[in-house]
């Protein structure tokens, strides 16, 4: 056996304060590694969506305008506030005001449930006006096939994104639960730091889907 | 000195001088319990929890592929006929592609080896580790559920309009088994990335690290960047499938050539994600069994990342018949050749090392000789495949197929064991016969060309892939082909004996059997469960032997 290597230059373990602080570095780069990999999984259906419009730009000019922009442009609004709530959120957490922390919480759930809904309505006010491609599609325009594909990628899209966005609102919720068993726990701020990129990586998701979806017209 | 290194193995020892009580606390000993096994997170019983996994996958898709080689002997179908064919050769292929390639040696040996290599207690995130085990088992079974409910003949490519459209088998629920098990790569991913940044010991610089470490940083960053396409492109197959829309279907608008695009953008990097482990324990081993440093280390290092982001930038070369433009085809030959360069330099790197050093034959270093070998020949022929106007001749034959088998399963498959017999005593603090280590790795590599070299000629020939019949005059090949299945299936089923019997009756393995270098060997084996009882500090570089770890550990030879 060599020992060697573990010559006697001051081997030491770390000790908890750099233990603490290694836990959020690595947690932090976690986190980003992550979104890295959403990144590829959104980008790849951004592509997708780029490569049918340049085929059919007509066709998914006219999609578009059969989507509801305001509802669209309504939850814009509703999420870009739940971004500010969830940056107030981190700040109070770390301001170790958690009351105030958990209130912005609150709130930030709240509106992410709100956007939900609003989507929810809108989802259904497409299948009334049969715009939903293998349960109730009615378009008989031109180029039928062409709007069908547009609408496919719309709901495949903003599902896609409606599902990141409920895994944020649980995981927030559970964060506050968390906060409150575990009130002591060593950096309390630090699991709504990273609860706070998700949701901004969520928010500008829909930021880039926004325009995409309803503006390109 | 070298009889220092082999002896202990040379003999196969008949009395247990083991089962002692006496051995001190280390991870395998410390619990017994199913309980302590399955809700572990300690990173080498994980890996040994994957292991176990992959081993079990292996044998379905290898028995998979034994009845076809059986079925194959004659040019007629008489053991199976065409759709029970086209289903045995597409189970085979996604159970060896995702659930024992990409897996193999980054969840078993990586994750038992990464964190002991930088000096690490663990890995960054150990409860993500073992619920990365539990998805991919998940995984695993749905897609296992998926043969049982029938089978799936697609191919494990998936084309559409075919898997979305017109097969009628069970393609959703082996997709929906493949996007789970997508779930667990990336989790081994984010783990490694983040471990390798964040969890060195003082004095483990990047350049210090072994270079299995940097291998499975490039191979992370595929994991992470290239399993979520894959996730997508199946999840719009999966769509447009059961809700019967378009998204690829041609005669719905959709574009089967795009699905053909985003499938390779994963599908090819993720062969890297087979080979580039398999070339850090190349690496590792050379090393050891040559007694040297490995030449060139940081050009090996960064012929890993060359090769990642290369990878990225090839998949076209697999739809050079498929009506892809001839201009992108001519960039994408390009750009395939430009791979040859990384992985040249770590062929002629090995080969450097291993130049005027002291070489030991032993287990080990037969697998990875043989890995050189056959990674060379997969290589060059790559290099065939990329040219457009042979590709056009050999496309969809039996050369492709000879092809990518050299690189996944003969270079892949060879690393896998060889690292196994490798860091077997680190692992289960036993040594193993190694006669029988010796006896299978040359039977494996003998077996191994003996089935697929015949399948370069045959192919080069014309006989189509993916076909359970042939014309007559090329059965001479094929019954070649299977005789060689047969004795690679003995090869394959022989260390899983030896191995498993050395768990209760080799003999005792020292920490450091092999003479290797490396934080990994420094402490006891098998390891304790917090890895190191020192904390660890290096300083010296990777592989480096100072003349101090010579005299201490033979008592002072020249
Ligand atoms: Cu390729």
């Amino acid at each position: 056996m060599t020992q060697t290597t573990t010559q006697p230059a001051t081997p030491a373990w770390p000790t908890e304060d750099e233990k603490l602080a290694r836990e959020r570095e690595v947690n932090a780069l976690g986190m980003w590694v992550f979104l890295a990999s959403e990144i590829m999984l959104f980008g790849g259906l951004f592509l997708v969506y780029f490569v049918y419009r340049f085929r059919y730009p007509a066709a998914f000019a006219e999609g578009s305008s059969e989507l509801n922009m305001w509802l669209g442009a309504l939850n814009t609004a509703v999420l870009l506030t739940s971004s500010l709530t969830m940056a107030l959120a981190v700040h109070q957490a770390r301001g170790s005001s958690r009351k105030t922390a958990v209130l912005f919480m609150l709130l930030t759930m709240a509106l992410g449930l709100l956007f939900l809904a609003i989507k929810g309505y809108e989802y259904w006010q497409d299948y009334q006006e049969g715009l939903v491609p293998g349960l109730n599609f009615t378009y008989s325009g031109a180029e039928q096939q062409a709007v069908a594909l547009f609408l496919v990628l719309y709901f495949v899209m903003t599902a896609l994104h409606a599902l990141h966005l409920s895994i944020g609102i649980v995981m927030v919720g559970v964060a506050i639960v968390w906060g409150q068993i575990r009130p002591f726990a060593h950096d309390p701020a630090e699991p709504v730091e990273m609860i706070g990129l998700y949701w901004h990586f969520i928010d500008i998701v829909w930021v880039f889907l926004f325009p995409v979806l309803y503006l390109l017209r | 000195m070298s009889e220092m290194a082999s002896e202990p193995l040379g003999r196969e020892e008949r009395t247990p001088v083991s089962s002692s009580p006496r051995r001190p606390k280390n991870y395998l000993n410390t619990s017994y319990t199913a309980r302590s096994w399955l809700l572990t997170t300690d990173h080498k019983r994980i890996g040994i929890l994957y292991m176990i996994a992959i081993t079990f996958f292996f044998a379905v898709g290898g028995i998979a592929a034994t009845t076809m080689r059986l079925e194959l002997l004659t040019p007629y179908g008489d053991l199976v006929g065409a759709e029970t064919y086209n289903k045995l050769f597409t189970i085979h292929g996604i159970i060896m592609v995702w659930f024992f390639l990409i897996p193999s040696i980054p969840t078993t040996l990586g994750n038992f080896l990464i964190p002991l290599m930088i000096g690490a207690e663990d890995l960054a995130f150990p409860r993500l580790n073992l619920a990365s085990w539990y998805v991919f088992m998940v995984g695993g079974f749905v897609t296992m559920a998926a043969v049982i409910f029938g089978g799936v003949d697609t191919g494990w490519t998936f084309y559409t309009p075919y898997s979305s459209v017109y097969s009628n088998t069970a393609v959703a629920l082996v997709i929906v088994g493949i996007v789970i098990s997508g779930f667990s790569s990336i989790f081994t991913g984010i783990n490694f990335i983040v471990t390798i940044h964040k969890m060195r010991a003082p004095g483990m610089t990047w350049f210090r690290m072994p270079l299995f470490v940097w291998s499975h940083y490039a191979t992370s960053l595929i994991l992470v960047l290239a399993t979520p396409v894959l996730a997508l492109v199946l999840v719009l197959v999966g769509i447009e499938r059961v809700f019967g829309v378009g998204i690829f279907d041609p005669s719905l608008g959709g574009d089967p050539l795009l699905f053909q695009h985003l499938f390779w953008f994963y599908s090819h990097p993720a062969v890297y994600i087979m080979i580039l482990p398999g070339m850090g324990v190349t690496s590792e081993i050379v090393a050891a069994f040559a007694r040297r440093r490995v030449f060139g280390y940081t050009f090996v290092a960064f012929a890993s990342l060359a090769i990642a982001i290369l990878g990225f930038l090839v998949w076209g070369h697999h739809m050079f018949v498929s009506g892809q433009s001839i201009y992108a085809g001519m960039v994408f030959s390009v750009l395939s050749f430009l791979v040859a360069i990384p992985s040249a330099v770590k062929v002629f790197n090995w080969t450097a090392t291993m130049y005027k050093g002291d070489i030991h034959f032993d287990t080990p270093m037969l697998y990875a000789l043989g890995f050189i070998g056959l990674f060379t020949v997969g290589g060059l022929t790559g290099l065939f495949v990329a040219s457009l106007s042979f590709d056009v001749h050999v496309h969809d034959s039996y050369f492709v197929v000879a092809h990518f088998h050299y690189i996944m399963v003969g270079s892949t498959v060879l690393a896998y064991l060889g690292g196994i017999h490798y860091w077997w005593p680190k692992i289960s603090g036993r040594l193993y016969s190694a006669w029988w280590g010796r006896f299978s790795a040359i039977l494996i590599f003998a077996g191994f060309n003996l089935t697929f070299f015949p399948q370069f000629i045959v192919g080069y020939l014309g006989m189509p892939r993916r076909y359970y019949a042939y014309a007559p005059e090329f059965q001479v090949y094929n019954v070649l082909s299977s005789a060689g299945a047969s004795i690679l299936a003995l090869g394959y089923v022989l260390p899983l004996v030896y191995l498993l019997y050395s768990l209760q009756n080799g003999r005792l393995a020292p920490d450091n059997p092999w003479e290797a270098t490396g934080l990994e060997w420094q402490t006891s084996s098998p390891p304790p469960t917090e890895n190191f009882l020192e904390p660890p500090i290096v300083t010296h570089d990777a592989y480096e032997r100072p003349s101090a770890t010579i005299s201490s550990s033979t008592g002072g030879q020249p």
